[in-house]
């Protein structure tokens, strides 16, 4: 870090998702700067799961992804606004229900 | 098999894993990427992990009253056994690789064998070090291929470094009346049995590499007999210095 030369300025940037437990869904937890998607995954490991945070790792190149426009969110995510009743939490539950 | 035989094999064990853990030490903020510095300080952390447990055997064994600390802080470098290699100064990224790589494939073949030890203690730590050791030589041997098989600049600086540390390997699988007499009670490996898995694993990582493997040295270091380079005595100094000027001293 201390020598310019070296600099790692031609390495793509990779979003990191990390599964903590077995049966959990991958997370996502930071990204990282590496060579390729292998060196990626080493470089997931040595960074994000050094206190034993996870099981499994999946790497995407950052510039992989489609992100929405933070300018449109209005019209993506207004007209969900008065829906309420599609929370499941709306409708009482009976309690001979169980398990739900 | 004797006391002092086996004591004088594990502090070879532990005195390599401890030497080479401090080098890599010397990295942590000196890397050339931030994800490489946390890399070689895993090994570092694995490696004097390693080192504890096999020093805090080898004061048993030994019976003296000293505990693994007395042992990594307070012997001089003649009471020292570890590889030659493992004292071998960093050099840059590249040499680091190289010398990391030579000792993890000899961990590999030694660990493997050592769980089958007739001393379960040593077949214990074997088998935990043995899965990190996976992962360095995974490390080292990734980044290997990928300076061998890289610019010509990387290319010719790692070739550079495997042709100045090949020498020192000859000692790798140099038995002496010590490892003999622990490999005919069952309690270390033969050596004899493991270069040659050694070598091919060695072979076909710098085929891969694209680097040319030099040839036989018979050049023999003694570190595993206390005799060292000058460059165990410099790092010495500086790893033993806090123990040695304030005795005692604690975190």
């Amino acid at each position: 870090m201390n020598n310019p030369v070296s600099q790692d300025q031609d390495w793509p940037l990779f979003e990191v998702f990390i599964r903590s437990r077995a049966g959990l869904e991958h997370k996502h937890v930071g990204s990282l700067h590496a060579a390729d998607a292998q060196m990626a995954v080493e470089h997931a490991r040595d960074v994000y799961t050094r206190r034993q945070e996870g099981v499994s790792i999946w790497v995407v190149r950052s510039s992989d992804i489609t992100a929405s426009d933070p300018a449109e969110a209005d019209a993506l995510f207004e007209p969900a606004r008065d829906k309420i009743y599609r929370h499941p939490t709306f409708y009482a539950i009976p309690d001979e229900v169980k398990n739900l | 098999m004797s006391a002092p035989d086996l004591l004088r094999y594990v502090l070879r064990l532990g005195d390599t894993s401890l030497i080479l853990g401090q080098r890599l030490g010397e990295w942590v903020g000196h890397a050339p990427a931030l994800e490489e510095d946390l890399g070689l300080g895993n090994l570092a952390l694995d490696l004097i992990g390693q080192a504890r447990l096999l020093l805090s055997y080898a004061a048993e064994i030994e019976g003296r009253g000293r505990d693994e600390d007395a042992l990594a802080f307070l012997r001089d470098a003649p009471e020292f056994s570890n590889l030659t290699l493992a004292e071998q100064p960093n050099g840059d990224f590249g040499r680091t690789i190289v010398r990391q790589w030579l000792i993890d494939a000899w961990q590999l073949e030694v660990y493997e064998a050592l769980q089958a030890s007739t001393d379960t203690r040593l077949a214990g730590i074997a088998a935990k070090a043995l899965q990190e050791t996976r992962y360095h030589y995974r490390f080292s041997s990734g980044w290997l291929v990928r300076l061998g098989d890289g610019t010509q600049e990387s290319h010719g600086r790692v070739q550079e470094s495997i042709d100045a540390l090949w020498p020192f390997t000859h000692e790798l699988f140099a038995a002496d009346d010590v490892e003999e007499r622990l490999a005919a009670a069952g309690v270390a490996p033969r050596l004899d049995l493991l270069e040659p898995r050694w070598s091919a694993r060695v072979s076909d990582a710098l085929h891969e590499a694209t680097l040319t493997r030099p040839s036989k040295v018979h050049f023999p270091w003694h570190g595993k007999h206390g005799v060292h380079t000058e460059h165990l005595g410099h790092m010495l100094g500086e790893m033993q210095h806090l123990q040695r000027t304030y005795p005692g001293a604690q975190w």
